[in-house]
């Protein structure tokens, strides 16, 4: 089992979500994230102050997958996700030893 | 003697105008708490809300009769006696003349300015300033500097017969402030100086950021200035007559002017026009015309408030220069704004806009007028300055100006008022009891 973890532009965020449920994906969480890479931050002038905003705001949305379905969700949410401009983003995945469905006690991949 | 009756459509908009401008001050709350940070934004109010509550009280006790008495016939001072007011349902105002509204109206009225003089120092010390020390700042800086200045400034004397006496002594020397450039705006800004030096910088200040919290807020705040302050104005014409017509239409086309000065400095300066620079340049406007609202023709309003908005955006980027947290540029705004209107009154003043008033300069009638407006606008800064920085430093070394460094750095909400002004999060919510 593997979690992909995304980073997004927030704009983004519908349109991949509406490409994952097409791809047959039933959950997903998604939160507010701020943070930089090449893209960097932006200036913003204040009475004729300026500040530097290095943290542009993003969203992390993680879906957990079993492993054969990895690299084909990995691709929806790129493809989904690219603008071609700087700042599109990150997906990376990790291996997953455990789930648990809360509501019914059920293990492993019948949990996704 | 032809006796006076009350004017019922006078009173009507004296009414209406105290109301106004008691909203300017809830106003001033929005735009300066929108102005701080997060953290910070319900004491920013606080210190506006407070002097609501302060100088109403005093007002009644002996405020109006420091400001406006005539018992001591003294161009400093009004009189030392408990104001009371409820002997007065029946009288008149008599302010250098005889007005057919009521003196309770009149007092009323002038008590709204007394209440948004020491609000708007506020902005000079914002997010450190102990609450307890702010409030006793505001009774004692009213007492020894509103009350007289306004009575320098607004006491046209008391009229018996052909006789006037006790006039203020700015008044009497034929000062033009028609609605407080100095008593107000000067009065406050020079506090707020004197006060971001006694209290100095903010943790943080010129290292962490500082933006504003909520541009929305600033923006309501200013939408509430500007909508009160025809009654501040306009309202200082004591009469619903052709001179309101003229401050009400010269303080919205100044406005106008200062809000285009503002914002055309930051798209040349800076590439981009801001909300907080139209805001700042609307109060900018506003502050500069109110000296000059009922001796200017409007054409001279624009220029005025043009120049204002030109003048105030690159003033309040001198704090920088000189290392002075005033935070959120009373001194740039309301000092300079109110330095420039009551200088511009010695230059654009027309006695045939306003028959009361004198010709300034541009006018043919030489610089006498902006002489006098010279002493008043030096004078008034001298002393609020002077006596605002001594005051200043006896409650800093007595029960303490500032918040703790701590609770400084973890909000002065928090700290001060055990509240916060926004729910950040669902999860922190807590149980009740």
């Amino acid at each position: 089992m593997k979690l992909i973890t995304a980073i997004l532009k927030p704009f983004k965020l519908d349109d991949v979500k509406s490409a994952l449920q097409a791809h047959g994906v039933h959950g997903m969480t998604v939160s507010e994230a701020s943070g930089f890479g090449r893209q960097r931050g932006h200036t913003e002038v204040y009475r004729g102050a300026e500040y530097t905003v290095d943290l542009v705001p993003k969203v992390r949305l993680e879906v957990l997958v079993d492993d054969s379905d990895a690299s084909s969700v990995v691709d929806v949410i790129v493809k989904a996700a690219s603008t071609g401009s700087i700042g599109d983003g990150k997906v990376w995945t990790t291996p997953v030893d455990q789930i648990v469905r809360v509501r019914t006690g059920e293990r492993g991949v019948d949990a996704i | 003697m032809e006796e006076i009756v009350l004017n019922s459509g006078d009173t009507a908009w004296m009414l209406a105008s105290t109301a106004l401008v008691l909203l300017m001050t809830p106003g001033l709350a929005f735009f300066y708490g929108g102005m701080v940070r997060t953290k910070s934004a319900l004491n920013m109010m606080m210190m506006s809300m407070i002097t609501i509550g302060i100088v109403s009280v005093l007002w009644v006790i002996y405020g109006f009769e420091i400001a406006f008495g005539h018992t001591a016939d003294s161009p400093w001072y009004g009189g030392f006696s408990f104001s009371g007011l409820g002997g007065q349902v029946n009288e008149f105002t008599n302010n250098g003349g005889i007005y057919p509204i009521p003196l309770l109206v009149f007092a009323a009225f002038q008590l709204m300015f007394a209440i948004i003089t020491p609000a708007l120092i506020s902005g000079a010390i914002a997010d450190r300033t102990k609450f307890t020390a702010w409030a006793v700042f505001v009774a004692i800086w009213s007492t020894i500097v509103y009350f007289p200045v306004a009575h320098w400034v607004f006491a046209f004397g008391n009229k018996v017969g052909d006789t006037v006496t006790g006039t203020g002594f700015l008044a009497g020397k034929g000062l033009e402030d028609f609605a407080g450039g100095t008593a107000v705006h000067i009065n406050a800004g020079a506090a707020g100086l004197a006060l971001a030096i006694v209290l100095g910088k903010r943790v943080g200040w010129r290292k962490e950021s500082m933006r504003p919290h909520s541009l929305p807020l600033v923006l309501l705040g200013a939408a509430l200035l500007w909508f009160g302050w025809f009654g501040f104005n306009a309202g200082s014409s004591l009469a619903a007559n052709g001179i309101a017509g003229l401050a009400l239409i010269n303080t919205q086309v100044a406005t106008a002017g200062a809000l285009l000065g503002w914002i055309l400095v930051e798209k040349i300066r800076n590439g981009h026009p801001t909300t907080l620079g139209a805001a700042s340049g609307a109060i900018s406007g506003l502050v500069a015309i109110t000296p000059a609202c009922a001796f200017v023709a409007p054409w001279a309003a624009v220029v005025i408030g043009f120049i204002a908005g030109i003048l105030c955006s690159l003033a309040v980027s001198l704090k920088y220069k000189f290392g002075f947290d005033d935070s959120l540029d009373v001194v740039g705004v309301h000092l300079v704004g109110g330095v420039w209107g009551s200088l511009s009154v010695g230059f654009f003043g027309s006695q045939f806009v306003n028959s009361v008033g004198v010709d300034g300069l541009l006018y043919g009638g030489g610089s006498a007028l902006l002489a006098k407006q010279a002493l008043g606008v030096g004078v008034v800064a001298a002393y609020s300055f002077i006596v605002t920085l001594i005051l200043g430093f006896i409650i800093e070394k007595t029960i303490g100006f500032r918040v703790t460094r701590d609770v400084e750095i973890e909000g002065i909400d928090l700290g001060e008022h055990a509240e916060t002004a926004y729910e950040m999060s669902s999860s922190s919510r807590g149980g009740a009891f």
